[in-house]
């Protein structure tokens, strides 16, 4: 059980928080103009990563906030965390 | 009360106060300060249980949480009887029950023992081996597995006992009272840093506490008088809390810990009333310092598990500790300098040793010359071979070993010995370390994993014999010196400590003894518990298996309740010796939490009954409760199911209420939906975006249906939706999808269309709905608002008022989920149940009938109106349900609409939703039946599967809504719903049954 510095609140416990999978991926403008197999490339691939994984996190039992997190996923270290728009601040 | 075998002892044992307790139905006596172990031994009793699956007698072998055979039951009320305890640990209190576990009929003589003679049939993979086959009589297997394994009896009856969870945080966490537990506490507390110190037991010091030994000194006092003081200056400090009796189950990342302390397990039944039993501790603590000491192994030798042979250091625990002697006549056996402290603390309380039997071919440290002096009896390089006494040991053979080791030579010598202590060394208790995901590197010295330095997780160190020292003097220099480093800590008032010790100089280990037997014909245990032995651990690796892991599961060596504490390092051993593999290479089986187990009742803490989860209840509940309604729970709400009348049944209710509603009116608290305030100058395009239909186009003071899809294209709620004003909206969503839909609606406004301006609020709990429903709902809802012009004219279907109530604003919907007319008075939720009531004394001439969930479901399916989540599942896209006229298919785009075509979504032989009737119309089909074409065909293909199922009182016939294969070209056809004891005969409809030119919306 780790903790996470939702950048709005500050430190809180995981479980006041959601996770809401791999970050970056941005939902296509015009999905209609995408054969299947694209659509299914935004729908379906996801990573899954053991080590450095860039996250979408949701302070869902706080303030609701979505936003990143950089987390290694091999020993839960969360490198970073950054609001939703924002760019990484270590290298993806 | 045997007297002679207890020695006086006034510190840890009070004396005076005489303490009697039950072991197997006999009346037996203690002290205050014992444990069920001690009080045990005093009275001479060793056999204590069974093993688990020889049924071999078994006695106390250790004093702590590592105690594989002295697990007892204890007491019998079906309520609060506690399987699986260890005797070790447990403290003594006036009238306390103790019973043997896994015997029949008794201890002494157990039926199953009958399988130690069968034990060559027996070995380690006996079960995977035998019952494999034929695979049809595994039940009867079962049966008989299942009664003759298992350990102690769970209880019958609900726990009467109180749990807490605490929550806690710290600047450093000490785990484990024992001297450099004690040390690092009072550096930290001292150098302002909120500490909290854990000790599993009752009093404080580990085993220095009593070692009263002239070879070990601390500033020239005894190593005890030393911690004394130390632990009473201690008490002192203001910011060390101290917790005794609390072990330390797990140890998560981010130094997140639990530990469970045990407040009443050691009072009397009397005393433990009104009290909590046990507490949960939640800790996080900025800093960890890990001081949780070593356990003695110990030797693998022919029939070593007789009861009367211990850990050489519990037998001096016993005798130093509880004042209590653990035989009359004992021998030790050994391969390092420990059991020789034990000899000396024996030596002094009067004991008789026969003598010592050492692998090594010669000590001459400090404390093994003091032994000397006492003129024991030595055996240099000498074994066991095999011991003898069935219920306690009588006898040892003891031989001398060859120059390697892996023989024995000479003659036998026979001696007599009512107690034997083994000592094969230590073992530094890394689980806490390793749960916390630090990696161990080995040392090849002695033989121990321990934690590297270099793969610990931050924020946290071990100290003292869990690090790997087991000298006095490397635990406490070191433990200063790393507790120093760690904490940042110049000086400690422990920088000029003089500390005298024996140190050890030779060392020499053997895993797996030679007996002058082959090995096939001895009995060397490994583990104690779970009776695996060197031999079964051998026959793994020739059936090859080369994993540890896999070995554990398959001899099941360390698979007990005290998980291999004292068996897996042997096992280890011997898997590397025999393969001829480096024991660091092949590396430990995992540790996993708890370290040792936990009660249920501290788990779950005060999250039982009602506290089990959030109870939601509408405006109205206590109206649905005075009108006897049964109620069914939608998420954590408790919603009105149905209302029986004066005993009916819920099918006779159902109908009733089914009836009055389409032929009069009735009344539905609809609170429960979800409901979001959504508003911003962007309000209309996000519901465009986010439900398939249309929305820019819908007039203020209008209401849609609308169908939300996932991005994968399948249906993931619905709900009405409500045009305000210009810039606002109201949504309904399913009741037990309200949560989730506004998670996904603010993850899309914040994430993909952050340019969008809209503001969603959650308002389920601040409207109240009241849904009335039927022909004469008009009536009803001109008596409770007489100014509002109700005419079709002003107030048509799907259109919405703001109005008054007794001056109280409301907003009424014209919508309906009945086919009926019907309306919807949403008002603050205060006033709910005032407004509710108004519309019973308005209904009362027109027997308004209030209906609860079912009904609700009945009517709908009436109507063939599908409910999210139970004629989907998911899986469903909206054309599967028949409702392509919801898809807005000129909008540019909306959630899920690339998928809708989609190569798999737009196969025509999807499941789809269709009508079912019974050719027999009083046949009602059971949701969730399969529905199939051919009776006869092997495997019978399933084309898929009743949704839904009522008896329709209005149309006097069975419905049914159901998912099949291609569904939309079968109408007509004519298919089985097979039972378990007949098939019904169904022909496929369309979905609607009831009103098909939907003219009732308007009557």
């Amino acid at each position: 059980m780790f903790i996470i510095n939702c950048p709005y609140c500050g430190e809180r416990d995981q479980t006041e928080f959601s996770s809401g999978g791999e970050a970056h991926i941005v939902r296509p403008k015009q999905p209609t103009e995408l054969s299947d197999d694209e659509w299914a490339e935004f729908l379906f691939m996801r990573k899954n990563i053991k080590g450095i994984q860039f996250e979408r996190w949701n302070h869902s039992h706080g303030c609701r906030k979505w936003f990143n997190v950089v987390r290694d996923t091999s020993n839960d270290k969360i490198h970073a965390v950054y609001k939703m728009g924002e760019k990484p601040p270590v290298n993806k | 009360m045997t007297q002679e075998l207890r020695i006086n002892n006034k510190k840890f044992i009070d004396q005076t106060n005489r303490l009697s307790f039950k072991f197997n139905g006999e009346k037996l006596y203690g002290y205050k300060g014992d444990t069920l172990a001690s009080a045990l031994l005093a009275n001479n009793i060793h056999l204590v249980g069974r093993s688990f699956k020889y049924h071999r007698p078994r006695g106390i072998m250790t004093c702590g949480s590592e105690e594989p055979n002295a697990i007892v039951q204890i007491g019998n009320d079906p309520s609060l009887t506690d399987p699986n305890v260890r005797a070790t640990e447990i403290e003594l209190y006036e009238g306390l029950e103790a019973f043997s576990q896994n015997c029949w009929p008794n201890v002494k003589f157990d039926i199953g023992g009958i399988n130690n003679l069968l034990s060559p049939l027996l070995p380690a993979g006996f079960y995977y081996k035998t019952f494999m086959w034929p695979a049809s009589f595994w039940e009867k297997y079962e049966f008989f597995i299942r009664h003759s394994a298992g350990l102690g009896k769970s209880p019958t009856k609900p726990d009467p006992d109180i749990y807490d969870h605490k929550y806690y945080h710290c600047d450093v966490l000490v785990v484990g009272g024992g001297i450099s537990g004690i040390m690092a506490a009072k550096l930290s507390a001292g150098n302002n840093n909120e500490t909290l110190l854990l000790d599993d037991k009752n009093i404080l010091g580990g085993t220095t506490i009593y070692q009263n030994n002239d070879c070990f000194t601390i500033d020239d006092n005894h190593t005890n008088y030393w911690l004394e003081k130390e632990i009473k200056n201690i008490k002192k400090i203001k910011n060390l809390t101290i917790k005794t009796r609390t072990s330390l189950a797990a140890y998560h990342g981010y130094n997140y810990l639990l530990a469970k302390e045990n407040i009443t397990d050691h009072l009397s039944p009397d005393e433990r009333k009104g009290k909590i039993r046990q507490r949960l501790w939640k800790i996080r603590a900025k800093k960890v310092i890990i001081a949780t000491g070593a356990i003695e192994r110990p030797l693998i030798f022919n029939n070593n598990d007789r009861p009367g042979i211990m850990l050489s250091s519990a037998i001096k625990k016993f005798i130093d500790f509880y004042g209590v002697k653990t035989g009359k006549e004992i021998s030790l056996f050994t391969n390092n300098d420990s059991a020789y402290e034990t000899a000396i603390s024996l030596k002094k309380s009067g004991v008789n040793i026969v003598s010592i039997i050492d692998i090594r071919d010669e000590s001459s440290s400090k404390i093994v010359k003091e032994v000397e002096k006492h003129n024991i009896k030595i055996y240099w390089k000498h074994t066991i071979v095999n011991t003898e006494g069935y219920r306690r040991i009588s006898f040892i053979e003891i031989m001398q070993l060859s120059d390697d080791g892996s023989g024995v030579i000479g003659k036998k010598i026979k001696l007599k010995t009512d107690c034997l202590g083994i000592s094969g060394g230590w073992t530094p208790m890394v689980h806490l370390f390793t749960q916390s995901g630090g990696k161990l590197k080995f040392r090849s010295d002695d033989n121990v994993f321990l934690p590297d330095k270099n793969k610990t997780p931050s924020d946290q160190i071990s100290i003292g014999s869990c690090n790997g020292d087991f000298d006095i003097k490397d635990i406490i220099l070191n433990s200063n010196k790393y507790v120093k480093t760690f904490l940042g800590i110049e000086n400690s008032p422990y920088d000029n400590i003089k500390v005298e010790s024996s140190k050890e100089e030779k060392k020499k280990n053997i895993w797996l003894l030679p007996s002058d037997k082959p090995i096939g014909k001895t009995k060397p245990f490994l583990d104690f518990q779970n009776d695996s032995t060197a031999k079964d651990v051998k026959l793994a690796l020739r059936e090859g298996f080369k994993s540890i892991e896999h070995v554990k599961r398959y001899t099941t060596t360390g698979m007990g309740t005290d998980q291999g504490k004292l068996s897996n390092m042997h096992a280890l051993g011997i898997i590397a010796e025999t393969t001829g593999t480096n024991m660091g290479e092949l590396g430990t089986t995992t540790f996993r939490p708890p370290y040792t187990p936990l009660t249920f009742g501290a788990i779950v803490g005060r999250n039982v009954g009602e506290f089990f989860d959030h109870t939601r209840k509408t405006a109205m509940h206590n109206w649905h409760v005075q009108n006897k309604a049964q109620f069914e729970n939608v998420g954590q709400w408790k919603r009105a199911w149905y209302y029986p009348k004066n005993g009916e049944s819920m099918y006779d209710a159902v109908q009733r209420e089914s009836k009055a509603a389409r032929e009069s009116v009735g009344i539905l608290d609809a609170s429960t939906l979800g409901k979001i305030d959504i508003q911003g100058t962007d309000a209309s395009e996000f519901l465009n975006r986010v439900y398939t239909n249309a929305w820019s186009k819908l007039a203020i003071g209008k209401c849609r249906y609308g169908l939300m899809l996932n991005e994968d294209g399948m249906v993931y709620d619905d709900g009405v939706t409500t045009r305000l004003g210009e810039n606002h909206y109201i949504m309904t969503t399913t009741t037990g999808g309200a949560a989730n839909v506004l998670s996904k609606l603010e993850d899309y406004l914040q994430t993909e269309w952050p340019e969008l301006d809209v503001y969603l609020t959650t308002v389920t709990d601040h409207f109240s709905t009241i849904s009335i429903c039927g022909p004469n709902s008009k009536k009803i809802l001109s008596k409770v608002i007489p100014d509002l012009d109700i005419s079709d004219q002003n107030f048509p279907h799907m259109s919405f008022k703001n109005s008054k109530i007794n001056g109280i604003k409301c907003r009424v919907m014209r919508i309906s989920f009945t086919g009926e007319h019907s309306y919807e008075i949403n008002i603050q939720s205060n006033y709910a149940k005032n407004v509710w009531e108004m519309c019973m004394n308005a209904g009362k001439d027109y027997n308004i009938t209030p209906y609860g969930t079912e009904t609700m479901h009945l009517l709908r399916a009436e109507k063939g109106f599908i409910i999210t989540g139970q004629d989907t599942d998911g899986t469903m896209t909206p054309s599967d349900l028949q409702m392509d006229w919801i898809i807005g298919k000129k909008k540019f785009d909306f959630i899920g609409k690339r998928s809708l075509y989609r190569s798999d979504t737009i196969r025509d032989d999807r499941k789809q939703l269709v009508g079912l009737l019974t050719d027999d119309p009083k046949e009602i089909l059971e949701e969730g039946a399969q529905i199939v074409e051919k009776l006869d065909q092997k495997p019978v293909e399933m084309l898929g599967h009743v949704t839904s199922s009522y008896f329709s009182p209005n149309l006097n016939k069975s419905i049914a809504l159901a998912v099949m294969k291609s569904g939309k070209k079968l109408k007509g056809k004519k298919f089985f719903v097979p039972m378990e004891n007949k098939n019904i005969n169904v022909t496929v409809t369309d979905t609607v049954f009831f009103d098909k030119e939907n003219k009732r919306l308007n009557a």
